[in-house]
């Protein structure tokens, strides 16, 4: 007869299974169309650039050294590449920044609609995607329109005599981010809504019973409540902003490369596939030990209940 | 709104969608985008009873990747001439004899034999162009014929000025302004071009490609640009004057070819012929507003063309006007290599 | 509650939210005055036309590309967030087993390289596919569209499922609910709200990609932004204005219809 142990073991067992199960159609599909035809890009990064893109089917470790060194083209010398290490930074700095506008845009939005009546929840949360069914380049048009020199935002304040002449706003950092901030705002929002929707408010009412501020139960009472939602949006804002090239180069002339424009550039004029490859690996394996840094770190200091 | 309404929403927003008839000839066009007259292919459609689907591609790169990958399920791509040398070279490209075609008695004569496919046993020309800078002389009036508005921007100018981003362009009118040969490998005029470059970068308001835009607008005011953007332009802003640089400026011309994994390659023979009509390349020209390499085709081309400063090169500037080339990878190599440090 | 003490209530709140909404739709607005524009430009006005919706309705190459954007959407969103949801369900709400940290990693791998790689990746890969089955449909686009759609939809769903009550699912087992049932008639109301930003998420994000689409696609597989990538060089007219804002006018009007008609059953 089986000991009571055994079968808790099996049950494990048979869950673990299930599990497996459960997620394989998600995995299936990721290996199929994203991660296993990436394993090709492995190989390309080890191989030589062809004289016109694409690679030559011969070993070579050249791809590597230039993602992290740089011979100089003039003299020769060998040196820390200082062009990458300046396109990754800006990168990351605009990705940092959109992260943290659209957090504090989005939380109080999402904190708005989750405490609407019931039924008029899901008409909010149309409301706020409703501008996102057009697409990503059409909407960075429209912010160019608003902000241009000729623009919405230059003719008002113009009109009521506030400024003299039009501020120039696009091509500037600001107009990045604020560009950024709109086009990233519904991928903070709808995570954060979505954990934040089942709040309860009778913790909430428990806190003010114990005199705590309104501020106090923000932070000490909904906060740890959603940070669940909050750690899924900001991860989902801040990797596509890390790759995002479009917003920039739009709003902010293009005169200054992003990380996925520096990759382009060695799959397109550049042709140096290898190159574009391993940097694009170099990337990768940067922001998936940050994402499981920061998802360990989360979810230790994060509230476990129910 | 429940889990039941949103999916049948989303099932009408489907059936919705799915449409779509079907004929029985089929002709697979893969072109950059905006770039092919709509009349032009009903006419074609019309004459040969055959369904025409054109697809876009914003960039040689992409188009040759993608086609060397093969099983894109296009018959026919308009490559730039620097790089159909690369797709007869790997093969991609069949041999349809264009200078057997009936039509190609119309192909001018300087244009039937060209470097980058010898007695044109592959292509036929589809548009002609050239590279140069664009001002609206309201904002200098000064002498503009020469990469200097770009290189050393006058201060009228002086963030106000763009440059499109097209790599092998921008360094082929840095190395010209120089003094340089195209594709050198001279380390001297190279670095000369890098510090060219990255000294005259901070008088440039951006660089972008969106100019007809933001030129008739009033963004800016001085721009590196191709011929047929520079005609549209000043058909918005008489103001705004095309100029070829005398230092030497690029010529470039887009050929239709034929590819290997073609399924119609009849229709898409009878393309190229068709396109060698005078009426028909002029109905090209028209749309998308550049030059053809078609004799005959000028009294069919629009009124604002025909003289057009942009569309007929002047005598004055003709010398100046040179091919640009594919250069060697190693050449390409420090292309890049000066270009990220110029964007960095 | 006391009527004059809302503790729902946060200072500033109701302000921020009511600017971001004035915010998102401020460039909508604008986007869709420039479909009534009468001038060549989406940069100056020229007086009130219809002129742009007349060619747009007559450019079939547009209006496919646009209908093709929706149909690779609508099938892509909704299997990733399927997939998503028991990917979801697989990986909350347990004690660590062998393989939890792998499949958080390979299910947000997605989102984790630049586009241009997967597009890359897959041209290389899809084409070997494409010579070898003769098969060149819209499957190709749908599958890739899927797979980089499973991470923003995985992620909201299991910020929802992850402190979700077990109490009453356990409630339901207990009174001899078949699994399926207690899944539902239990968690899926539960999940709803999650599962539907999920579903909007990996929408808006198909919507919108251009590079691996660019990359990915066939012969006559234009989408609206790759289409609208290849008008960029040469100038983009207010033609793609009216056609966003016939299409965004329909998207409300179908999902206003639906709101009414759910809530007049509710």
């Amino acid at each position: 007869m089986a000991t009571a142990e055994e079968v808790a073991k099996a049950a494990e067992r048979r869950d673990v299974r299930d599990r497996w199960l459960l997620s394989a159609p998600a995995l299936l599909v990721i290996f199929l169309a994203a991660t296993g035809p990436l394993l090709i890009v492995l190989v390309y990064s080890f191989l030589t650039p062809g004289a016109y893109g694409d690679v030559k089917w011969q070993f070579s470790p050249e791809a590597w050294l230039s993602v992290f060194m740089e011979r100089d083209i003039f003299d020769d010398t060998l040196s820390l590449a200082g062009a990458h290490v300046t396109i990754f930074w800006r990168s990351i700095k605009l990705a940092v920044v959109t992260t943290l506008a659209t957090l504090a845009l989005g939380f109080p939005t999402a904190y708005f609609m989750a405490t609407r009546s019931e039924k008029t929840r899901d008409l909010w949360l149309f409301l706020i995607t409703i501008p996102f069914w057009t697409n990503l380049l059409i909407r960075t048009f429209a912010v160019l329109q608003i902000i241009r020199n000729e623009g919405i935002i230059n003719t008002i304040l113009l009109k009521l005599g506030i400024v003299s002449a039009p501020v120039q706003i696009l091509y500037t950092d600001t107009a990045i981010l604020i560009g950024m901030a709109y086009v990233y705002l519904p991928l903070m929002v709808l995570p954060v809504y979505a954990s934040m929707e089942k709040l309860d408010f009778r913790l909430v009412e428990a806190g003010y019973d114990l005199y705590a501020t309104r501020f106090k139960v923000l932070r000490k009472i909904i906060f740890p409540l959603v940070k669940p939602g909050v750690i899924a949006g900001s991860i989902l804002v801040f990797i596509p902003a890390l790759g995002a090239y479009v917003t920039p180069s739009v709003l902010g002339g293009g005169k200054n490369m992003m990380l996925s424009n520096l990759i382009e550039l060695q799959f397109g004029q550049g042709r140096n596939w290898p190159l574009g490859s391993a940097l694009s690996i170099t990337v990768m394996i940067i922001v998936m030990v940050a994402l499981l840094a920061y998802v360990r770190n989360a979810g230790k200091s994060g509230v476990r209940h129910g | 709104m429940n889990w039941k309404t949103t999916t049948a929403a989303m099932g009408l927003a489907l059936l919705a969608t799915t449409s779509l008839a079907r004929a029985d000839g089929e002709l697979n066009i893969y072109n950059w985008g905006n770039y092919t007259s709509p009349d032009v292919i009903k006419k074609f459609e019309a004459k040969y009873n055959v369904k025409v689907t054109i697809t876009d591609y914003d960039s040689n790169d992409t188009a040759l990747a993608k086609v060397r990958q093969g099983g894109t399920g296009f018959d026919i791509a308009v490559p730039s001439q620097t790089y159909v040398p690369i797709w007869i070279k790997e093969g991609l490209v069949q041999e349809t004899d264009p200078g057997k075609m009936e039509n190609f008695k119309n192909v001018a004569p300087e244009w039937a034999n060209p470097d980058f496919d010898p007695g044109r046993k592959y292509s036929v020309p589809w548009a002609l162009g050239t590279v140069g800078v664009v001002v609206n002389t309201d904002a200098y009036k000064g002498p503009a014929d020469s990469w200097g508005i770009i290189f050393n921007t006058p201060d009228e100018l002086k963030g106000k000025t763009n440059v499109v981003p097209e790599m092998n362009d921008v360094i082929f009118a840095a190395i010209k302004y120089v003094g340089g040969q195209q594709c050198t490998d001279d380390k001297t005029v190279l670095k000369k071009v890098r510090d060219t470059l990255v000294a005259a970068k901070p008088n440039w308001i951006a660089m972008e490609y969106n100019t007809i835009e933001k030129m008739g607008a009033g963004d800016f005011k001085a721009t590196s640009d191709w011929n047929g953007s520079a005609l549209r332009q000043r058909l918005a802003n008489p103001a705004i004057h095309y100029f070829y640089p005398k230092e030497g400026y690029g010529l470039w011309s887009d050929n239709v070819v034929v590819l290997k994994e073609a399924k119609n390659v009849e229709n898409a023979k009878l393309f190229q012929n068709f396109i060698m009509d005078p009426e028909n390349a002029a109905g090209l020209s028209a749309f998308h507003r550049y030059a053809n390499a078609i004799t005959g085709s000028d009294k069919f081309m629009p009124a604002d063309m025909k003289d057009a400063p942009e569309v007929v090169i002047p005598e004055a500037a003709k010398a100046q006007g040179e091919f640009q080339k594919m250069c060697a990878p190693e050449i390409q190599d420090i292309y890049t290599k000066i270009w990220t440090e110029l964007q960095k | 509650m006391a009527s004059n003490f809302s503790i729902k209530h946060q200072p500033g709140f109701t302000a921020i939210a009511a600017t971001c909404f004035v915010v998102l739709y401020l460039p909508i607005i604008v986007l869709v005055a420039y479909a009534f524009n009468a001038a060549n430009s989406t940069s100056e006005w020229g007086g009130f036309s219809l002129r742009w919706f007349q060619s747009a309705w007559q450019n079939t190459q547009v209006i496919d590309a646009t209908l093709r954007s929706f149909q690779i959407g609508a099938i892509a969103a909704v299997l990733a967030t399927i997939f998503a949801t028991m990917a979801a369900l697989a990986t909350t709400r347990t004690a660590p087993y062998p393989g939890l940290t792998f499949k958080y990693a390979a299910i947000n791998q997605p989102l984790m390289v630049p586009e241009i790689v997967t597009g890359v990746a897959l041209l290389i890969f899809f084409s070997r596919i494409k010579i070898f089955t003769g098969y060149s449909g819209l499957g190709y686009l749908i599958a890739a569209h899927t797979a980089f759609c499973i991470p923003f939809a995985y992620l909201p769903i299991r910020g929802r499922l992850e402190n979700m009550d077990l109490t009453l699912e356990r409630a339901a087992a207990d009174l001899y609910a078949t699994p399926w049932k207690t899944f539902r008639r239990v968690t899926l109301p539960l999940l709803w709200p999650g599962i539907l930003a999920g579903l909007m998420l990996a929408f808006v994000i198909s919507l919108d990609d251009v590079v691996i689409t660019e990359f990915v696609k066939s012969g006559g597989q234009d989408t609206l932004p790759t289409y609208m990538l290849g008008q960029i060089r040469r100038g983009i007219t207010p033609e793609i204005n009216a056609i966003s804002t016939a299409f965004l006018l329909l998207s409300v009007a179908i999902v206003t219809l639906f709101f009414f008609v759910s809530r007049k059953r509710d």
